[in-house]
């Protein structure tokens, strides 16, 4: 079955952490990373801050057009800031290699996926403006 | 462990010690009981595990401590009158949270204090670094460049001084709110130039005052996500400090837009920044940080200086200076004309500029750059001269005295 492995923390607070901290942070991920590509096809997806989000909200009639909000508005707890996505023979196998990225300021949810479709991949580039 | 816990802390410092503030009306106060709460959650969590809402823990158990050192001193009346039902000692197992709405309007009142008119600019941005962001005496005197001991007795009358001059601390009026955020914002605005400008010191530990305006103009973002400006200002922030590490060459000499190794700049600052800029622009107003940023972003997304687009650029300043009609935007707007237009055309439009920005060393260096560029060595020669006598950083000296050589070199 597919898992997805979920990361909730304050967003903001690993900038803050010591140098050292951060280091042992992004060991864990560079780990599980590695872990994963010798298995197979996996997918990482790392968020910007909730501030760059936009929200598009359920229309308040049927008619009408749904309401494009900014924000999510300020809240101080943590907020999704990325996942993984692999197969694993099971939610054993899921978890220990959650635990890989796990560390004193992030929440990690281990889900099943029920459905999951495309591929991509994304390193930060040359992007275009209007 | 503990490092871990004080990063958590920092994020929640503004919001903490801006409501602290409005219910004990005393920033030192304040700061105390956040800090014995911090005190308090270090000892305590890695016992009892991190509580559910951390923010919300930190400010009931500091709202406590506060009382506690309310009660032996004098102001406990006055304190206790104001908000006698709120002030009941909290339960730590079952925290409640200040309406959002109420703590955003007290995290833009401590700013706006910190930006009294009162105090001079510096005392302002040292103010907000030690309050709201929660540096050090020594981090904030290390970042100013000046001792330990003179920045804690800036703080200390700085501190004085707002506290003889109250801000309400009533709901603001929606004016006052617009007003303070206009307010706030260039404060952070001039807290990254501060830390930008690199006026005569270390660059890296200059650096420190663009993160934290950074930190801030995010703040300010989380607090007002429906205003474009805010989202606009850090994009701007964040398309500059994107090429800060391609800014020096290994000698620390400072390298101009065109001289700079693109390949260096920091594609995920930038990309984020194109992704704020979008959704500012989405607002369909035009407000001159959204323009500074859409110019930062013209710079940023050329792949090459040759393939700056000047005429874009060139439009955009002009937008600004309907906007903001300064000198030092009309000069900005004049370096897009030069590029399209020629040194010619530039020295001509200058000429309006001389006397307003005769004291602005950033005149005088351009117009120099234009001279030599039509020829007029020895007249450039003595602008850069002009420009050495306005107190140019370091590495700006060292870039006028190795342009003067090569005007001699013309003559």
């Amino acid at each position: 079955m597919m898992y997805s492995v979920l990361i909730y923390s304050e967003a903001g607070v690993f900038d803050q952490l010591p140098k050292e901290a951060q280091d042992r942070v992004m060991a864990g991920h560079q780990a599980l990373q590695k872990a994963l590509g010798a298995r197979g096809d996996f997918m990482s997806v790392k968020l910007m801050p909730p501030s760059s989000a936009v929200t598009v909200e359920p229309a308040a009639t049927p008619e009408s057009p749904p309401l494009v909000v900014d924000g999510p508005f300020a809240d101080t707890k943590e907020a999704f800031l990325g996942f993984y996505a692999a197969e694993f023979a099971n939610l054993d196998e899921a978890l220990e290699h959650a635990r890989m990225i796990s560390s004193p300021i992030a929440r990690i949810e281990v889900r099943p996926i029920a459905w999951a479709g495309g591929v991509m991949s994304s390193e930060p580039q040359n992007v275009g403006v209007a | 462990m503990s490092a871990w816990l004080e990063a958590g802390f920092v994020t929640h410092r503004p919001r903490a010690i801006a409501a602290l503030t409005r219910v004990f009306r005393n920033i030192d106060l304040a700061e105390e009981a956040f800090a014995d709460a911090c005190v308090k959650a270090v000892a305590d969590w890695p016992r009892t595990g991190t509580p559910t809402d951390p923010f919300a823990w930190l400010l009931t158990v500091a709202r406590n401590a506060g009382l506690d050192r309310v009660r032996k001193t004098t102001r406990r009346s006055a304190i206790l009158d104001r908000n006698a039902e709120w002030l009941k000692m909290q339960d730590i197992d079952e925290p409640d949270l200040p309406d959002p709405n109420a703590v955003r309007d007290d995290v833009l009142r401590l700013l706006f204090i910190c930006c009294h008119p009162a105090l001079a600019r510096q005392d302002q941005l040292a103010l907000a670094l030690k309050v709201v962001a929660g540096l050090s005496v020594p981090e904030i005197a290390r970042a100013f460049l000046v001792k330990p001991k003179t920045m804690e007795q800036r703080l200390t009358r700085a501190k004085r001084t707002i506290a003889a001059n109250t801000v309400p601390f009533e709901t603001p009026s929606p004016q006052d709110r617009a007003r303070r955020l206009g307010e706030v914002s260039l404060m952070v605005y001039l807290m990254f130039n501060e830390g930008w400008s690199t006026s005569g010191g270390d660059a890296q530990i200059r650096l420190s005052l663009c993160n934290e305006a950074i930190r801030l103009a995010r703040l300010l973002l989380e607090l007002f996500p429906g205003m474009s400006e805010q989202a606009a200002l850090l994009a701007l922030l964040l398309f500059q400090h994107a090429r800060h590490p391609a800014r020096m060459d290994d000698r620390g000499t400072l390298l101009t837009l065109e001289q700079q190794d693109r390949g260096l700049w920091d594609r995920a600052a930038i990309n984020e920044a194109v992704s704020l800029l979008q959704k500012a622009e989405r607002s369909g107003q035009s407000a001159p940080y959204q323009i500074q940023a859409a110019i930062a972003a013209v710079h940023a997304l050329a792949p090459t200086a040759q393939q700056t687009d000047w005429h874009k650029i060139e439009a955009l300043y002009a937008a600004l200076y309907a906007l903001q009609p300064t000198p030092v935007v009309r000069l900005n707007w004049i370096a897009a004309i030069a590029k399209i237009q020629g040194a010619d055309v530039a020295l001509d439009e200058m000429a309006a500029l001389e006397e307003p920005l005769a004291g602005y060393r950033w005149f005088h260096t351009m117009r120099a750059a234009f001279l030599a560029e039509t020829g007029q060595a020895q007249a450039a020669h003595a602008a850069y001269e002009t420009a050495l006598t306005l107190a140019p950083t370091g590495p700006e000296r060292t870039i006028i005295q190795r342009n003067m050589v090569a005007c001699q070199e013309n003559l």
